[in-house]
C-alpha cells in the first residue's frame, strides 16, 4: 500500500512552519525540490526547539567550563565530576506547549524525556525536581491546568519510581494562555561508565530499542515554535502519550545493556524523533546513516515514511552497537519484554538515506541537516531600566502581622504542600531533606555524600530588569544550595520567553541571559545543560520572562547539614546580609500595595559570594542550628516559614528606626539568610562576622507559639500555619463545587 | 533468614525493601517474576512496592497471575512468610492470598506522606519488636490504598484478630481524620488467617535510618529476623 505524497506548495511548506527563505536555502542546499518526507524531516530540524535557530548565537557566550565539568551542553545532558568515581547527570526542559493543551500527558511526557535524557547518557535516576507557572487563580482554566498537570508530574515519576524531591509553583496572569512546565531530572553514574550520543565506525547496526511507533506527537517540536492562536485546542493530536511504565523497563534494559560493553553510542528519541535522534547520531560521529523504515516497530498500519519520520512516541531509544555483541543485546531486551529492531546502519557517506517499502524517501546531506540551519540574529530593544522605588513612598499595612498573614496565605507564598504529596518523594530511601525546605539533599547511595537540588527565578524581577533578574535567577539558586550546607557546582537552565520576533521580547532573552552569564562566572557556577522554549506567547500576549535554573551543589556528609526549621526555645536569631528595605517588585508590593512596579533588588554577586560562604561554614562548623534563605516575601515571611516548620516562635526585635517597618520586614534584599544560634555560639559568629566584613545583625529570639513583632504586634503560629497550609488545598477544592 | 524479593516488571521498591531486610541481617536475593521456582530455603517470600505492569489493569491484578505466584501460594501454604507491600498487598488480595481489595484513595489523588500506624498485636511473626497498640512513623505513598471488604469478610478479620496495622494518630488514637485513604476501620494492613502472610499499604522499609526520617519502620524486619 502506498499513500500517494502531496505535492510540495508554498501552503504545504508555511504549514511545515519553514519561512520562503528557509525553503530555499533547504532547496540550495540539497540542489532540487525536496520529496514530502525530506520536508517533513527539515521541518524537524529546523525549527525553534531543535535548532535553536533564534538563541544559539547568544547562548555561545554562556559559562561552561570548570574543572569539575566532564560534559558541557550539547549532549542528552550535562555531567559533573562529584569525587569517589562518580558523575552527576542533570539537565531541565520543559513542555509547556503541551501541558497548555493536554496537562496531565503534556507534564507526564516531559517527564519521561528528561528522566530519558539522563539514562540515556548512563546515569541512574535519583532525583525528579520541577518548577511550574500557572496562570492567574481566577482565570477560568487555571485550576484544571493545575490539577492535570501535578497528576502528570506525580503519574510518571511516582510509576518510574524516582522520587520527586523539590519545585517551585507560581501564578501570574500573564501565565493565563501559555502555562510552563520545566522538568529536571538528576542521575548518578560512574565516571567511567558515560554514554555519548556520537556514532563510530562503518556499517554498525543502528538498533531501535523501547515502545513501538505510533501517529502520536507528530509536529510536536513545530508545535513548540510557534505562537498559540484560538485554535490551538486542535493541536491536542500532537501531543504524545507517556507510559512510565514502558519507561522502567527502557531504564534497567538500557542500564543492563550497557553494562556489557555492546553499547557504542545512544541517542533518546525525544523532540522529532527519529530523525533528530539519527541524524545527530551520524552528523556527531562524523557519519552517514542510512535507516530502512520497514524494520521499525509500528503501533499503527500503514505508517507512512513521513509519519515514522516525525513521530514523537515516547519511550524509545536509538543505539550503535557493537555488531560482536548483537545477539547479547537482544536478549536483555527481550527479558524486558521490549522492541529491539535493527533499523539501519552506519555509512562512509555522510548522507541520511531513508529507505521504506523499496522506496528512497529521503536523501540529504547529513552535517548540513544540523549545521547549516538557519541562525538569527534577531534585531533586539535594550530594555527600558525602570526607576529605583522609594521605600517610603510605599503605605504601610494596617498591620505588618496583618499583612504576613495575607503574604503567607497567598497564592505564590502558600504552602505548597497539596502539590508535592501527590509525588513519592521518599522512594529510594535517600531523600535527607524533603520539600519545603530551601533545597532538597538526596543521599548518594549509602553516604556520606549527597545532592543538594533545587530550581529558581524570579520572573517578575526578569521582567522588570532583564539582567538583575537573570543575575538573581542564578544568586537565589546558588544561596538556596548553600542554605542547606551545600558546595553549589553547576546549573541547568530552562530559558522561558515569548516571541523571539518580537524585539522587546530578545531583548528580554539577551538581558536575562547576559545577568545569568555574569552571575555564573562570579560564583563559580557553570552551566551544563539547558534548553530554550520561545514563543511561550498567546495571541501577542507574552509571558513573564522566566530563565528557570536547576541548581546542583554537593553535600560531602549529609550528616552535616541544615533545615530551616527552628530547634529550639532560646536560640538567637541572626540576621546575615545587608538590609535597606527594598520594596520594588516585591511581592508585598504586588499582593498587599497592589502595585508592580519599581526595580528588581539589586543583585552584589560580590557580597552573595562572602555571605554565603561565611553561611556555609557556619553549617559545616555545626554552628548553627537552623538556616533559611530570604527571597521572595523578604525577612518577616522568611522567620515565619522557620516558625511554621516547627511550632517554634520567635520575638524579634522593633524595625530599625531609619527605615518604614515595612520596608525592613518585607523588603526583598538580596543575599540574605537568617540563621540561629545559641547564646554563647552567637557572640563567637557576631564577632567573626565582624572580621569577615559579613554584615550581621541580631534580631531577636526563638521561643514561644508566636510571632512577635516588638512590644506592639503579634501573631499565633496556628493562625499563621491556617492561612499557609488552607489556600491551595481550597483553592482545588472549589473546582469540584 | 533467607528473603526473595520478587521483581516485576515496574517494580520499584524492590532495593528499598531489601536495604531494609539487609540492615536487619537477613540474606537477600532476588527473584525474577518469570520464574516458577523460590530458591532452595527461602523463608520470607517479598512482593515490593511498585506499579507491576504498570498497574495499567487493576492494580496488582497481573501480577496476580505470573508464574512467579504459583511458587509464592505454594510457600505460603506450607506455612512459609509472605510480605507484601504497598503493590505487593495489592497483588496478595488480587492473587486469592489475602481477602478484600484497595481500592483508589477517597480523596482520588496519590498520596505521599509520613503516617501513623498502630500496630494491632505483637505476638505474630511481622511484629514481635514493637509493642501491642504502640503508635509507629512510617510513610505512606499510594494512590489506591483504600482497603475494602465485604461486611463477612470484615467481621471475620475484626473477629479473628487478623487486622495488622491501623492508620492512627501519634498517639495512637484510631480516628476518621487519621485515615488518609478511607480504608474500612482504618485498615492499613492484614493477615492470613495462619498468620504468616501480612499485606500492608505503609512503607516500613522507607523508615529506617535517623537521618532519613526515623527508624520505626526497623521493627518489622527486625521481628522477621527473629522469627
Amino acid at each position: 500500500m502506498t499513500v500517494k505524497e502531496p505535492a510540495i506548495t508554498p501552503e504545504l511548506v508555511a504549514s511545515h512552519g519553514l519561512t520562503p527563505d528557509e525553503y530555499e536555502r533547504f532547496k540550495a542546499l540539497i540542489g532540487r525540490e525536496p520529496t514530502f518526507t525530506e520536508l517533513g524531516i527539515v521541518s524537524a530540524m529546523w525549527n525553534e526547539h531543535c535548532s535553536y535557530k533564534s538563541s544559539r548565537i547568544h547562548l555561545k557566550g554562556l559559562p561552561t567550563k570548570a574543572p569539575w565539568v566532564i560534559q558541557g551542553p550539547g549532549e542528552n545532558a550535562g555531567v559533573i565530576d562529584i569525587g569517589d568515581g562518580l558523575a552527576c547527570v542533570f539537565k531541565m526542559e520543559s513542555h509547556n506547549h503541551p501541558s497548555f493543551i493536554e496537562p496531565y500527558q503534556g507534564a507526564t511526557t516531559g517527564v519521561g524525556g528528561i528522566l530519558r535524557d539522563v539514562f540515556t547518557m548512563g546515569a541512574r535516576p535519583v532525583a525528579a525536581l520541577n518548577s511550574l507557572r500557572f496562570g492567574a487563580p481566577e482565570h477560568p482554566r487555571t485550576r484544571h491546568l493545575v490539577s492535570g498537570v501535578v497528576a502528570g508530574i506525580g503519574g510518571y515519576g511516582n510509576s518510574f519510581g524516582v522520587p520527586t524531591v523539590a519545585g517551585s509553583v507560581g501564578f501570574h496572569t500573564r501565565y493565563d494562555g501559555n502555562i510552563l512546565v520545566n522538568a529536571m531530572a538528576v542521575g548518578i553514574a560512574r565516571t567511567d561508565g558515560i554514554f555519548y550520543s556520537a556514532a563510530t565506525g562503518v556499517g554498525n547496526p543502528i538498533v531501535y530499542l523501547g515502545s513501538k511507533t505510533g501517529r502520536d506527537g507528530i509536529h510536536g517540536a513545530t508545535m513548540a515554535s510557534a505562537e498559540f492562536d484560538e485554535n490551538s485546542e486542535e493541536k491536542r493530536p500532537t501531543v504524545q502519550v507517556g507510559d512510565p511504565f514502558a519507561e522502567k523497563l527502557l531504564l534497567e534494559a538500557c542500564l543492563e545493556l550497557m553494562q556489557t560493553g555492546s553499547v557504542i553510542a545512544i541517542q533518546d528519541m525525544g523532540a522529532a524523533g527519529l530523525t533528530c535522534s539519527a541524524v545527530e547520531m551520524g552528523a556527531k560521529g562524523g557519519l552517514g546513516v542510512e535507516l530502512d523504515l520497514d524494520a521499525v516497530p509500528c503501533r499503527e498500519e500503514g505508517m507512512t515514511a513521513y509519519e515514522m519520520m516525525l513521530s514523537e512516541s515516547q519511550e524509545r531509544m536509538l543505539m550503535v552497537l557493537d555488531p560482536a555483541r548483537q545477539a547479547e543485546a537482544e536478549a536483555i531486551f527481550r527479558k524486558w519484554g521490549l522492541d529491539f529492531a535493527v533499523v539501519g546502519h552506519t555509512t562512509d557517506t555522510l548522507r541520511f538515506v531513508v529507505r521504506h517499502q523499496g522506496e528512497v524517501k529521503a536523501d540529504l546531506p547529513i552535517r548540513e541537516l544540523g549545521d547549516e540551519a538557519p541562525l538569527y540574529d534577531r534585531p533586539w530593544n535594550e530594555p527600558v531600566r525602570p526607576a529605583v522605588l522609594d521605600p517610603t513612598t510605599v503605605a504601610a499595612p494596617v498591620s505588618n502581622t496583618e499583612a504576613l498573614i495575607r503574604l503567607v496565605g497567598s497564592p505564590d507564598l502558600a504552602s505548597k504542600r497539596w502539590v508535592w504529596e501527590q509525588y513519592d518523594h521518599l522512594i529510594l530511601g535517600n531523600t535527607v531533606q524533603t520539600p519545603g525546605g530551601d533545597a532538597a539533599i538526596v543521599r548518594i547511595e549509602d553516604g556520606p555524600k549527597g545532592l543538594a537540588l533545587t530550581t529558581d527565578v524570579t520572573p517578575r524581577y526578569c521582567e522588570a530588569d532583564p539582567v538583575e533578574g537573570g543575575r538573581q535567577a542564578v544568586a537565589e539558586t546558588w544561596r538556596n544550595i548553600t542554605a542547606v550546607g551545600g558546595k553549589p557546582l553547576a546549573v541547568t537552565d530552562n530559558l522561558n520567553f515569548g516571541n523571539p520576533e518580537r524585539p522587546d521580547i530578545m531583548g528580554q532573552f539577551v538581558g536575562c541571559l547576559r545577568g545569568i552569564s555574569e552571575a555564573c562566572v562570579a560564583l563559580d557556577f557553570p552551566i551544563v545543560s539547558g534548553n530554550v522554549s520561545l514563543y511561550n506567547e498567546t495571541q501577542g500576549r507574552a509571558i513573564l520572562p522566566t530563565p528557570t535554573i536547576g541548581g546542583v551543589g554537593l553535600v560531602d556528609d549529609v550528616t552535616v547539614h541544615a533545615t530551616l526549621a527552628f530547634k529550639r526555645a532560646g536560640d538567637v536569631v541572626l540576621l546575615v546580609g545587608e538590609t535597606a528595605g527594598w520594596l520594588g517588585q516585591s511581592v508585598y508590593l504586588r499582593d498587599v500595595a497592589g502595585r508592580e512596579e519599581g526595580a528588581p533588588p539589586p543583585v552584589d554577586l560580590a557580597a552573595e559570594r562572602r555571605n554565603g560562604d561565611f553561611v556555609r561554614g557556619l553549617i559545616h562548623g555545626g554552628r548553627v542550628s537552623a538556616v533559611h534563605d530570604l527571597s521572595d516575601g523578604g525577612l518577616l515571611v522568611g522567620l515565619a516559614e522557620m516558625a511554621l516548620a516547627s511550632g517554634i516562635g520567635a520575638t524579634l526585635d522593633p524595625a530599625p528606626a531609619e527605615l518604614p517597618s515595612h520596608a525592613f520586614w518585607f523588603g526583598e534584599d538580596q543575599a540574605r539568610y537568617i540563621v540561629t544560634a545559641t547564646a554563647d555560639e552567637a557572640d563567637a559568629i557576631v564577632a567573626q562576622a565582624r572580621e569577615a566584613g559579613v554584615p550581621l545583625r541580631r534580631i531577636g529570639a526563638t521561643g514561644g507559639d508566636a510571632l512577635r513583632l516588638g512590644a506592639d504586634e503579634a501573631i499565633s503560629i496556628e493562625d499563621l500555619r491556617r492561612a499557609h497550609e488552607s489556600w491551595l488545598p481550597d483553592y482545588m477544592a472549589a473546582a469540584a463545587s | 533468614m533467607k528473603a526473595a524479593v520478587i521483581v516485576f516488571p515496574g517494580s520499584n521498591r524492590e532495593g528499598d525493601v531489601a536495604r531494609a531486610l539487609k540492615q536487619a541481617g537477613a540474606d537477600v536475593t532476588t527473584v525474577w517474576h518469570a520464574d516458577t521456582e523460590l530458591p532452595p530455603g527461602t523463608d520470607l517470600a517479598v512482593l515490593p512496592g511498585g506499579f507491576s505492569y504498570g498497574d495499567y489493569l487493576r492494580c496488582g491484578a497481573i501480577a496476580g497471575r505470573a508464574s512467579v505466584m504459583d511458587a509464592v501460594r505454594a510457600h505460603a501454604a506450607r506455612g512459609g512468610l509472605v510480605l507484601g507491600i504497598c503493590n505487593g498487598f495489592q497483588i496478595l488480595c488480587e492473587s486469592g492470598l489475602l481477602p478484600g481489595v484497595l481500592m483508589r484513595n477517597a480523596g482520588l489523588h496519590f498520596i505521599c506522606r509520613r503516617q501513623f500506624l498502630r500496630v494491632e498485636r505483637n505476638d505474630t511473626a511481622f511484629t514481635r519488636a514493637y509493642a501491642a497498640g504502640q503508635a509507629i512513623d512510617v510513610a505512606i505513598a499510594h494512590g489506591e490504598g483504600n482497603y475494602v471488604a465485604d461486611e463477612e469478610t470484615l467481621a471475620r478479620l475484626e473477629g479473628d484478630g487478623r487486622v495488622a496495622f491501623r492508620y492512627a494518630d501519634r498517639d495512637g488514637a484510631v480516628t476518621p481524620a487519621a485515615n488518609p485513604n478511607g480504608s474500612l476501620n482504618n485498615i492499613a494492613g492484614i493477615y492470613s488467617e495462619k498468620l504468616n502472610v501480612l499485606g500492608l499499604m505503609p512503607h516500613p522499609e522507607n523508615l529506617i535510618d535517623d537521618l532519613v526520617g526515623g527508624t520505626d519502620g526497623r521493627g518489622l524486619f527486625q521481628s522477621l529476623l527473629a522469627a
